[in-house]
């Protein structure tokens, strides 16, 4: 895809962290946001995964370690063909498959995620699975910033440094923001980058909305050999809706009929410049 | 006595994974730090490139376990009953019951038979812990024999499991032809119409030997061992407690949350019983050799004996 097809999905992916969550009347549309670019390069570019056979065994795997981002996972996988889009309305709805964390049985999701640090262990336990079956598989996770406030991030990192996972590829969605605030004000991780080169990573920093850089970055991961690959995504929580930007407040509910609107209008619009282009 | 056979339940372990290993080609076991004393090492030392020491982060390792299980391999994972339920509890109901996946968590070193190292080793919550996470299997053998029919039944058993694992060397009590292990069924080791002992894991030798002693008395004890906590064979209880009317558990575990508990929430439901919980009574242990724990905390056989006597006063 080129970076204008990719713009235009990841603004679809968009649209639907917004719809879904809106239909939920919750869930976490911030921190979806600010990786839509990253699950949407994921999903159309890199990952070798085939919505025909979500299951063959020489895929490349993908853990949403920030499972609470499930919005965005669930937009993109709709979009890559793996469930209907209509299906995003069921989302966090009584009996419905899309869960508010990602769960077993969703077409397309690898492991069960949510609760903060676990996801990059299950991981590594993939990479180090792949690497013994001696499969072409490459394992992606996604993690927050604030998530690596989790010592698990650490356990999970030590080891796959420790066994030189160059199948592992871990993604930093680096918003800045957590629950609570500012992640310099409640218990900041940083510096990231030095952390992850610490625990023997290759480490690639990045802004998390260029697709330029997005590619570069992976391609320059699917090249390091001997050692797992760290890409520090600078993003911006909330990217895309105006009033969410940079807004901790909306980690973790949903618009109002009223906010919906806006969003949408603006998501719309977005859309219409990017066929223009 | 100088014939008896003592093996630990956590040697037994080893030498079936090691077993297994060449049966399973997709068996792959991880330890944190422990391979020496849970035993993993022995499987290790004959297949190093199927075991993965995941350093002192327990946490990780049952995470690591859970992403090789979505891969299509059967981990087991072993650490001390105390970090691999108590530390990493949430990493298994998260990532591994909640998942489903073939995860088997064998841990050594529950109860106070731990000894020397203290309360804060002796893992008396283990189970309480295990039992709580929907779709897992809770196994608790009594000796090498059931140990090692454990671990097989576990890897046949497609799902979560625990195997729970003792530190110490304990007597050989199922050397019998006609023992047969059936994950989720008890075993009626010994008729009787006055009382029902239902016991589980190490101390399943003190309930047999309390029943002797019983015995000497004129008091009938029927004895049943449950090896599988979860899923509980209630109707075997059930018709013993509506046979003899009393029931007495006996565990080395807290009498919150184990056998006790899973035994008097069954009977409450089923048949009102008058329960007595033998165990560790809402208590920490303490440092000292195994067998003199046992005898403080009334968990050998004379000590069991003497309880049962008192309740049925």
């Amino acid at each position: 895809m080129t970076n204008l097809e990719l713009q235009k999905m990841a603004n679809e992916v968009r649209k639907g962290i917004i719809e879904s969550t809106n239909s939920a009347k919750c869930g976490h549309p911030g921190g979806s946001l600010s990786a839509a670019d990253i699950f949407t390069y994921l999903y159309f570019e890199e990952l070798n995964v085939d919505p025909k056979n979500p299951d063959k065994e020489d895929r490349d795997r993908f853990v949403l370690s920030k499972g609470h981002t499930a919005p965005g996972l669930y937009a993109a996988l709709a979009h890559r063909g793996f469930f209907p889009v209509e299906d995003l309305l069921t989302l966090r709805k009584l009996g419905s498959y899309l869960q508010g964390h990602p769960s077993m049985g969703v077409p397309g999701v690898d492991m069960a995620t949510g609760s903060l640090g676990q996801g990059i262990s299950a991981a590594v336990g993939m990479a180090l699975g792949a690497k013994y079956k001696k499969l072409p598989s490459r394992v992606y996770t996604l993690l927050g910033d604030g998530e690596c406030e989790e010592g698990q991030v650490w356990e999970a990192s030590m080891f796959a440094g420790h066994r030189n996972l160059d199948n592992l590829c871990v993604i930093v969605d680096y918003n800045g923001l957590q629950i609570d605030g500012k992640l310099e004000d409640v218990c900041s991780a940083e510096p990231f980058a030095d952390k992850f080169r610490a625990f023997r990573f290759h480490v690639i920093e990045i802004d998390g909305h260029d697709f330029d850089d997005i590619r570069r970055a992976f391609k320059e991961a699917r090249e390091t050999k001997g050692q797992p690959t760290a890409i520090i995504a600078k993003t911006v929580k909330g990217k895309g809706v105006s009033f969410m930007e940079n807004n901790a407040s909306w980690h973790g509910k949903a618009t109002n009929p009223e906010e919906f609107k806006i969003a949408m209008e603006e998501l719309r619009k977005a859309g219409e410049a990017l066929c223009q282009m | 006595m100088s014939d008896v056979v003592k093996i630990a339940t956590r040697e037994s372990y080893g030498n079936t994974l090691k077993e297994l290993g060449a049966e399973y080609p997709n068996l792959v076991v991880l330890d944190a730090d422990l391979a020496g004393a849970t035993k993993t090492a022995t499987f290790g030392k004959a297949y190093p490139e199927r075991f993965f020491d995941c350093g002192i982060a327990e946490g990780n390792m049952i995470g690591v376990a859970a992403g090789l299980a979505t891969m299509g391999f059967i981990p087991f994972a072993s650490s001390f009953a105390m970090f691999a339920t108590g530390r990493a509890f949430e990493q298994i109901r998260n990532s591994v019951g909640y998942p489903k996946l073939n995860v088997k968590i064998a841990a050594s070193h529950a109860g106070i038979t731990v000894g020397e190292d203290g309360a804060s080793h002796q893992c008396n919550e283990d189970i309480a812990l295990m039992r709580t996470i929907p779709g897992m299997v809770v196994l608790n053998p009594s000796d090498d024999i059931e140990a090692k029919a454990a671990v097989r039944a576990a890897i046949e058993h497609k799902g979560p499991v625990y195997i729970r694992l003792g530190r110490s060397a304990v007597p050989v009590i199922n050397d019998r032809p006609d023992y047969k292990f059936e994950l989720g069924k008890g075993i009626l080791l010994k008729e009787g119409t006055d009382v029902t002992i239902v016991a589980t894991g190490v101390v399943v030798d003190s309930a047999i030997k309390a029943a002797k002693m019983l015995e000497e008395d004129g008091i009938s004890a029927e004895v049943i061992n449950i090896h599988t906590i979860k899923p509980l064979d209630k109707e075997l209880i059930a018709k013993s407690a509506k046979k003899t009317g009393k029931v007495v558990t006996v565990e080395e575990h807290s009498i919150i949350g184990g056998l006790g508990s899973a035994v008097t929430e069954a009977l409450a439901e089923c048949c009102p019983t008058v329960v007595k919980r033998l165990g560790m009574q809402d208590v920490y242990g303490e440092s000292g050799p195994a067998a003199e724990l046992l005898v403080k905390y009334k968990l050998d056989g004379k000590g069991v004996y003497e309880d049962i006597k008192a309740f049925l006063k």
